[in-house]
């Protein structure tokens, strides 16, 4: 497992990011082999063209999205950290006692942590609130786009009382 | 289709069914008969009715009371009624007669079934669960049958079966073969009743049909074992056995999808003969069947994947009187099938000659089944809870492997065997049909108060909303994405891999261009929507008449000026002279003017029968019903509510007063939202700008490329016309003259029909003056996908840009004395092929022929660029006016 992968990644490193993230060793390297092929600027961190650059990524309709999830705040750079950070929010639900502590962080991959991840997702401006436009433009990107977009700006424009 | 395949059926029945009648005297009389009776050349389909007919009453009378139903499955009630039957035809005709004959159930019952299962199957939720269900159908029904047959075989060898059943260790596991396949018409018909929840009905539903190949396979390879006797099977067979496996099922899936292309692309040019849309889907599933049973493939498969794989395409090609069609016959055919193989299957078991009886084997039998399908169950769902995000829990479990009901595919392959290469067939064959019955009969009538006692998730009878599929698709999405970032190529990234392919190719392919724009089921909810709007409108029509009657005449002068836009005033100001004399000489009562706006409202608001000149009864042609006239009707009505609103708001013309509206705000934020696409070109930022309309046209799928004269006759007959000024525009014309009193300035407003004509259409001999906004509404008309965003932002554009393109066009036509026909006056718009301004030419002539509306015309052109300027600063004229794609068509059909 990792060969490369696990030289270039500190120990301790690794230690923290499976106490934060809850992904196993294995799983660390393989994602940081992946994060170190997507770094074509090799300076540890990715930029928004490190994923603009993924084919698949560029033609999905909410592809721009999920690459601002992966930024903080201000930010056009991210670290493995940050990028491990993200991702662990798609880990799922461990029912498991034994991983909650009390006294520790709700983890990433809890329910609520999801379901901000995803409203994030939605919230463009960031007010904490999903306007209609925001709702639209999410929505844009599933099947029938045109009627979809149309046919929703009736539908959305009405409270969505009907939905 | 039904009567072809009844008769079709009648054939085999008929050679099992050759019933001792009085004989037809051998020489015929040598005079003219004045009556004869001529049953025998009736016969068979005259059964094959009977029965299906015995059958269908036997299900009304079951359903009579709904206690019973609720209680006990229909399968079960049809079981015990064919056991009935069978018991009275074995009395009277002293021999068993009409039983089921597994050449017609596999090739005329079966058929219906399984199509109707895999058309109707949930696609998606399949191809969620498709792991589990292949898990279960191969290694679940591999697991069953050998351990059963084992099992078998260790009872026999402790001596516990007879000594009588001659069978050996092939032997059982040939019958573990057949009896272990989960039968798929008995799923359907218990776990329809049943209602548990989608994911354990998908995967028990869909183990049962894509066992089938595995079944097949297995029967097929252990009976040549048996015929070829255990000690001429080489390592080879064994080898061939699981090839097959794979060339089975893979060639049956794949004969299936060859089917299901084929179908999808005759759909695609049956425009014009829609009433064979039905047949077509009948007869190319079938076609399949039949093509997979005749290279000896798994047909269940075939049929089963052709429904999957053509449902997409075929749905969005037919006309939505096929879809109703398409889907009622294959409901009924398949209910009269499975009615009729219950009640076989009960018919069947009476007939005591074919079995014997063995309570060891079938005691044995029935533990077996029951134990080691449950173990098969906990075992696989251990090992894929490994890997499913939600897993399988106990009580999911206990209701798979109690779920695991055996049927008539198993009984008919038991009959199928070969007495003198199987001696212990009779013993099978009792042990079948005890086996049948008892998870049909028992576990049938169990499993309903199970899953109430174990409180199993019921299904929630409802559809998706809107906001949840958008949401699903949203995520669908944003995990494809989280994939493709982590570079792991799981479910979502071949998932959303496919729907680009499918988007790009296949549909571009299979589906019509007019189709696949709106082949969305959002589209109905919008006509839903709009439908409930009208009905609503029309609801409290009344009131607004009464509100809007009251207030005119009262409406001061003053506060209409005030409210008059910047559009207004450049009318007012930048007119030339008014060549209506009329206008300044008539001086209208008030009565007058009420009566008017009565009239206009009436005109606008009531349904409006119109005669038809079109023969009622046609073969190729289906006419619809009054009350779905009425409802485009009202849908009509309520699409110019729209388009008056919209221009109102444009215009800023006084209506707020007289047309409270309590969505107005609603309509605001949406209006704003297009504007700003329509500014930005771009479906990336939003802003609110102010006003303006939201026009959705639509290009109906008939009109789409042609407009040749019996399309034009046959849309003639929806008496549908285009687009004029709507009522409430010419309400406010009856306002504008009202006024004059006050401000005599000569005022010139762009509809030509004169004030006079406007507000007492009947004294000028026009009063079918009414508007009427063209056909349904409005759908959205992108050329094709790539350009489809393009085009919407475009057809949006229309809402930011002034009506002055349509006003022209509206108003320029002239009052029209209207003969039988309704003139046909589409709206091209400039950026369509078509000349922009197709008016028909008497239309034209009788325009010209009128001087005021000869004069109004280049006037209304000349100001357009003027208004589309002032209003929308940001859109250029030139922009606006090139973008049109809307397109008043009147076509009707949704």
């Amino acid at each position: 497992m990792g060969s490369r992968a696990s030289t270039l990644l500190r120990d301790e490193e690794l230690e923290e990011i499976k106490k934060e993230t809850g992904f196993s060793h294995s799983q660390i390297t393989r994602l940081y082999s992946r994060f170190t092929s997507l770094d074509k600027g090799e300076n540890g961190t990715l930029s928004r063209e490190d994923f603009q650059r993924i084919p698949e990524l560029a033609i999905n309709p909410l592809g721009d999205r999920i690459i601002n999830a992966f930024f903080p705040e201000g930010e056009d750079q991210v670290n493995f950290r940050g990028f491990m950070r993200t991702l662990a929010h798609f880990r799922p639900i461990e029912d498991n006692e034994k991983s909650k502590d009390v006294n520790g962080p709700e983890p990433l991959n809890s329910r609520s942590n999801k379901l901000h991840f995803a409203f994030r997702l939605y919230d463009l401006d960031k007010d904490e609130k999903i306007s209609r436009d925001e709702l639209l433009q999410v929505c844009r990107g599933a099947p029938g786009e045109l009627v979809l977009g149309l046919c929703l700006l009736i539908i959305v424009g009405r409270n969505c009382s009907f939905l | 289709m039904l009567r072809a395949a009844l008769s079709l059926l009648a054939l085999p029945l008929a050679g099992a069914a050759e019933e001792p009648t009085k004989e037809s005297p051998g020489e015929p009389p040598p005079g003219l008969e004045l009556f004869r009776w001529q049953w025998h050349e009736v016969e068979a389909p005259y059964l094959v009715a009977l029965w299906i007919l015995v059958a269908s009453l036997a299900k009304i009378v079951f359903h009579l009371s709904r206690k019973v139903t609720s209680l006990v499955p229909e399968s079960c009630l049809l079981i015990l009624l064919g056991l009935v039957l069978g018991g009275i035809v074995l009395a009277v005709a002293k021999k068993a007669e009409y039983q089921l004959e597994p050449g017609t159930f596999f090739l005329f019952l079966l058929p219906p079934i399984v199509l109707d299962s895999g058309y109707f199957m949930p696609s998606r939720l399949f191809f969620d669960n498709l792991g589990a269900i292949l898990t279960y159908a191969v290694v679940g029904t591999l697991w069953n049958a050998f351990t059963t047959g084992a099992a078998l075989w260790g009872l026999q060898q402790a001596g516990l079966v007879a000594p009588r059943v001659q069978a050996g260790l092939l032997d059982f596991l040939l019958f573990g073969s057949l009896i272990s396949a989960v039968d798929p018409v008995a799923v359907l018909a218990v776990f329809e009743e049943v209602h548990v929840n989608e994911t354990l009905f998908i995967i028990v539903f869909g183990e049962s049909l894509l066992n089938d190949a595995v079944t097949v396979v297995l029967y097929k390879v252990c009976n040549s074992f048996v015929e070829m006797g255990s000690a001429n099977v080489q390592a080879t067979d064994y080898l061939k056995g699981v090839a097959s496996l794979f060339v089975v099922s893979l060639g049956g899936a794949a004969v299936g999808l060859v089917f299901a292309f084929l179908l999808a692309l005759t759909t695609r040019f049956t425009k014009r003969v829609r009433i064979i849309e039905p047949l077509l889907v009948f007869l190319l599933a079938y076609a399949a069947y039949l093509t997979a049973e005749m290279a000896s493939l798994s047909a269940i498969l075939a049929v089963t994947m052709c429904g999957l794989g053509c449902k997409k395409y075929v749905e969005a090609n037919i006309s939505h009187k096929s879809r109703t069609t398409v889907k009622y016959t294959m409901k009924t055919l398949a209910s009269c099938a499975e009615t009729v193989i219950f009640m076989l299957l009960g018919i069947s078991a009476v007939d005591s000659s074919k079995w014997a009886w063995d309570s060891g084997l079938v005691l044995g039998t029935l533990i077996f089944i029951l134990f080691f399908r449950a173990l098969g169950v906990v075992l696989q769902t251990w090992v894929l809870n490994q890997f499913r995000l939600v897993p399988l829990d106990k009580i999911d479990q206990v209701v798979m492997s109690y779920g695991g009901l055996r049927g008539a595919v198993a009984f008919a392959l038991v009959i199928l065997l070969d007495r003198t290469k199987v001696p212990a067939k009779d013993y099978f064959v009792a042990t079948t049909i005890v086996v049948v019955f008892f998870t049909v009969i028992v576990q049938g009538l169990t499993i309903k108060p199970l899953v109430k006692w174990l409180k199993v998730k019921r299904s929630e009878h409802h559809k998706p909303t809107l906001n949840q599929e958008l949401h699903e698709h949203t995520f669908d999405h944003i995990l494809a994405a989280v994939e493709d970032v982590v570079g792991h190529h799981g479910y979502h990234y071949w998932r959303d891999r496919w729907e680009q392919f499918d988007k790009k190719y296949l549909s571009q392919l299979l589906m019509r261009r007019s189709a696949y724009r709106i082949r969305d089921q959002i589209w109905d909810v919008y006509y839903r929507l709009n439908i409930r709007d009208a009905i609503s409108f029309v609801d409290q029509g009344g009131h607004v008449l009464s509100s809007t009657g009251l207030t005119l005449p009262s409406m001061p002068s003053r506060n209409s000026v005030a409210e008059t836009s910047v559009t207004n005033l450049l009318r007012e100001s930048g007119s030339g002279a008014c060549l209506d004399l009329q206008v300044i000489d008539t001086v209208r009562s008030g009565r007058d003017r009420e009566d008017a706006v009565m009239h206009h409202l009436l005109c606008g608001g009531l349904y409006k029968p119109r005669r038809r000149y079109k023969a009622s009864c046609s073969r190729h042609f289906i006419s619809e019903d009054a009350q779905e006239r009425q409802d485009k009707e009202v849908f009509q009505q309520n699409m110019k509510r729209r388009l008056e609103s919209f221009k109102s708001t444009k215009h800023n013309i006084c209506f707020t007063k007289s047309k409270p509206r309590p969505r107005k705000t609603g309509r605001r934020k949406k209006d704003g939202v297009a504007n700003a696409e329509a500014t930005n070109g771009k479906p990336g930022d939003l802003g609110f700008q102010d006003t303006a309309a939201v026009i959705l046209t639509v290009e109906s799928e008939e009109e789409e490329e042609e407009s040749d004269s019996s399309e034009t006759e046959k849309e003639d007959d929806e008496g549908i016309i285009f687009v004029a000024r709507a009522t409430s525009e010419v309400l406010q014309e009856g306002k504008v003259s009202g006024n004059l009193e006050v401000c005599p300035s000569p005022r010139i407003i762009p509809p030509s029909p004169t004030c006079a004509e406007k507000e007492l259409p009947w004294k000028s001999g026009q009063g079918d003056l009414a508007v009427y906004v063209s056909s349904e509404t409005t759908k959205i008309v992108p050329v094709d996908m790539q350009t489809g965003w393009n085009q919407s932002i475009s057809s949006l554009e229309s809402l930011a840009s002034p009506p002055c393109n349509q006003a022209p066009i509206l108003t320029c036509l002239p009052p029209h004395p209207r003969g039988a026909e309704e003139p046909q006056a589409p709206l091209h718009l400039p950026s369509d092929p078509r000349p922009s301004f197709a008016f028909p030419p008497s239309l034209a002539k009788a325009g010209r022929s009128r001087s005021e509306s000869s004069a109004d015309l280049p006037q209304q052109q000349e100001l357009q660029p003027l208004m589309g300027h002032k209003d929308h600063i940001h859109l250029s004229p030139g922009t606006a006016t090139s973008h049109w794609c809307i397109q008043f068509n009147r076509g009707s059909r949704l």
